[in-house]
């Protein structure tokens, strides 16, 4: 039986990765890995690597694996075998080689989408085994330039994009100026007390998305929604140090963002589209910080969108009558099980839907997800290599007539945007908020 | 020879039930343990019901999508799995010595069914070697530990079957399927075998992160 990889690869220089390894020393990464394994190596951790019983049938759920021509070393289970196996088995007595190969694995081979954990007979949960890498990376020192950068911002500023308060502030006024060219009397109202609704965007709406912010400022003046923004820092809900595996930064983002919403006294919380910002408010910063669900309710684009529709808040003007296809994004499929309010919603305001397969649930991730596109250019074109098959899925779609495809997720825009271009289709990536602005009645 | 034979029968056929008991209730304590101390989150999210849910999608034949994919190999595990099970509680000759040994009886197999489920398991362990030596995914797997693991599994099933026919030195085969069938049961605990445990205790989680949480499907 042979243990090497069947394939040889090559190992992607990344500043973040080298310059950190360079400082590894065998006593080092011995003593990091065995404390980290006393005191975070738990149950799951243990019962999950020792009950694999190696059948293989994970692979056929991982699209890097379908789209690398089945090549066993992108099997979740074949990333657990060279990503963590040795480190449990060693006990830590592991090279910084083999950290940096660990980290390209645990970080730029896996999109932590799940959807293996649907494939495997026991349910074993592979991102997280993932993520257990990813963080011991992270204590190592050892993690992709880019996404660290995007962590660093976390830190300092509490928002993903460097945003400074004065440009967050200067962004939500010039597109309140914007939309009010259109809805003479609309407002974006900052730092109003006891609304019923704290809007909350990702980093990047305010950096390179601007028009998001006009968009959903005009839904929420058509519904007649009692909704406010904050001034201050805790305006952004994304979360890059979930997937470095900044655990401590993710509680501290995470009670940043919930004491803004609490601060405001608004009732619930609202995300824009975004998949991984849900995944760590709805699942994940919440835990860190010690409460079961959010501690303020939580309400995805998706599902809002569906409630504005519902209570006819919003009316439909003209259906939108270009094709349209929906990518069901991970985080709030598999993690929100918000498939069916979204094709609720599209139903609502779209003529013609062509569904994709497969889909829901077990839709293909976008190659984006789980902070792998964060890694930046380095991993551009493995990460296209490795969506073959999101690219042949969203070919199919296309040959049935679908010309859009609705993606309400930033990090799936993204990655689809990347392998409609790598692969030539001739498809355009929208938001749902895009279809819904461009189709409700906007004079109420 | 008779007294080997005795001894097989008797204190090691003790030796074996207690060291799988204890053993198995060890494993499952200490992860109880271990869980409670660092793995709190799988305690305050268990739901009973979505457990369950997710346990019996993945204990009925085909009800999982990826069962659906693979066909054969969801046959052949069902059966083996079954099989298993069955045949050292059904078989005649057990029941006897359960009889004889604690006074406890129940019904048993005819002896043609239990033949056919032997073989049965035999021929899924050929399919499982099978599977890791050709299918290139398994085999990039495959450890030294998992060709050992089901050589464990297939040796007594294939001794038996060579005693119960009483085939040419059917007394030495009868030793070899009683000293393997023990050793098989003192394994179970404390190597991959354990999945027999854990397979409810994962599942039951995931299934409760995915429905209570994800309000998700995870089959």
């Amino acid at each position: 039986m042979t243990h090497r990889p069947e394939q040889p690869y090559e190992i992607i220089s990344d500043i973040g990765v080298e310059k950190g390894a360079e400082k590894l020393t065998p006593e080092r990464i011995r003593e990091v890995i065995r404390r980290y394994l006393e005191e975070e190596g738990g149950a799951r951790l243990r019962v999950y690597a020792d009950t694999c019983v190696h059948c293989g049938l994970c692979s056929d759920a991982c699209h890097f694996f379908l789209s690398n021509d089945r090549e066993p070393r992108f099997s979740p289970a074949g990333k657990v075998k060279q990503a963590l196996l040795p480190i449990l088995r060693k006990k830590g007595d592991v090279s910084a080689d083999f950290i940096k190969r660990a980290t390209e694995i645990a970080f730029t081979e896996c999109n932590l989408c799940r959807r293996c954990v649907m494939y495997c007979p026991f349910g074993i949960d592979v991102a997280y085994l993932m993520l257990f890498v990813r963080r011991l990376s992270h204590k190592l020192g050892v993690v992709p330039q880019y996404i660290q950068d995007t962590a660093h911002s976390h830190a300092a500023t509490m928002n993903q994009m460097w945003v400074r308060e004065d440009e967050w502030i200067d962004t939500l006024h010039w597109q309140e100026e914007e939309a009010r060219e259109e809805i003479p009397n609309l407002r974006i109202p900052l730092e109003k007390e006891g609304a019923e609704i704290f809007y909350s965007v990702i980093g990047p709406e305010p950096k390179f998305r601007a028009q998001l912010i006009y968009q959903a400022a005009v839904i929420m003046n058509v519904a007649g929604q009692d909704w406010t923004m904050p001034a201050t820092p805790g305006w952004d809900n994304s979360d890059m140090c979930m997937y470095t595996g900044d655990e401590e930064m993710v509680a501290r983002l995470k009670k940043k963002h919930f004491e803004t919403a609490m601060r405001l006294k608004t009732k619930r919380i609202v995300m824009g589209e975004c998949g991984h910002a849900f995944r760590s408010v709805h699942d994940v910063g919440n835990r860190f910080l010690g409460w079961k669900m959010a501690p303020v309710p939580v309400t995805h684009a998706i599902e809002f969108y569906s409630e504005l529709f519902q209570s006819r808040k919003l009316r439909v003007k003209r259906k939108y009558d270009i094709p349209v296809t929906l990518h069901d994004p991970c985080n709030v499929v598999r993690g929100g099980g918000l498939h069916e309010l979204a094709r609720y919603v599209i139903h609502e305001t779209c003529s013609r839907f062509v569904e994709m397969h497969p889909n829901r649930e077990h839709n293909y991730c976008c190659g984006a997800g789980g902070g792998v596109i964060n890694c930046g250019p380095p991993y551009t074109h493995k990460r296209v290599v490795g969506s073959r098959v999101k690219a042949e899925q969203l070919a199919e779609a296309a040959a049935k007539g679908a010309r859009v495809v609705i993606a309400p997720c930033h990090n799936c825009h993204g990655g689809l945007e990347d392998i409609i271009k790598h692969y030539g289709l001739d498809l355009e990536v929208k938001f749902l908020g895009d279809i819904v602005y461009a189709s409700i009645d906007k004079e109420g | 020879m008779h007294a080997v034979f005795n001894f097989v029968r008797g204190p090691m056929a003790g030796i074996a039930f207690a060291v799988f008991i204890i053993g198995c209730l060890y494993q499952m304590a200490s992860m109880w343990r271990l869980a409670r101390k660092k793995d709190a989150v799988v305690f305050h999210y268990f739901s009973l019901f979505y457990a369950l849910r997710s346990i019996i999608h993945w204990m009925v034949p085909f009800a999982a999508l990826n069962m659906r994919r693979h066909p054969v190999m969801t046959g052949v595990t069902f059966v083996f799995h079954l099989c298993l099970f069955a045949v050292p509680f059904f078989l005649s000759s057990h029941a006897i010595l359960f009889k004889e040994s604690w006074d406890v009886s129940w019904a048993w197999l005819p002896d043609g069914i239990a033949d056919i489920m032997t073989l049965a398991v035999m021929g899924a362990c050929l399919f499982f070697l099978g599977r890791r030596i050709f299918l290139r995914e398994v085999r990039y797997l495959t450890t030294v530990s998992d060709v050992l693991i089901l050589f464990c599994v297939a040796l007594p099933f294939f001794s038996g079957f060579w005693a119960g026919q009483q085939w040419p030195g059917f007394p030495v085969m009868t030793l070899v399927h009683m000293i393997s069938g023990e050793i098989l049961l003192m394994l179970i605990p404390f190597t991959r075998l354990r999945h027999m445990l854990f397979f409810p205790v994962i599942r039951g989680y995931m299934g409760s992160e995915f429905g209570a949480v994800r309000r998700a499907r995870d089959w």
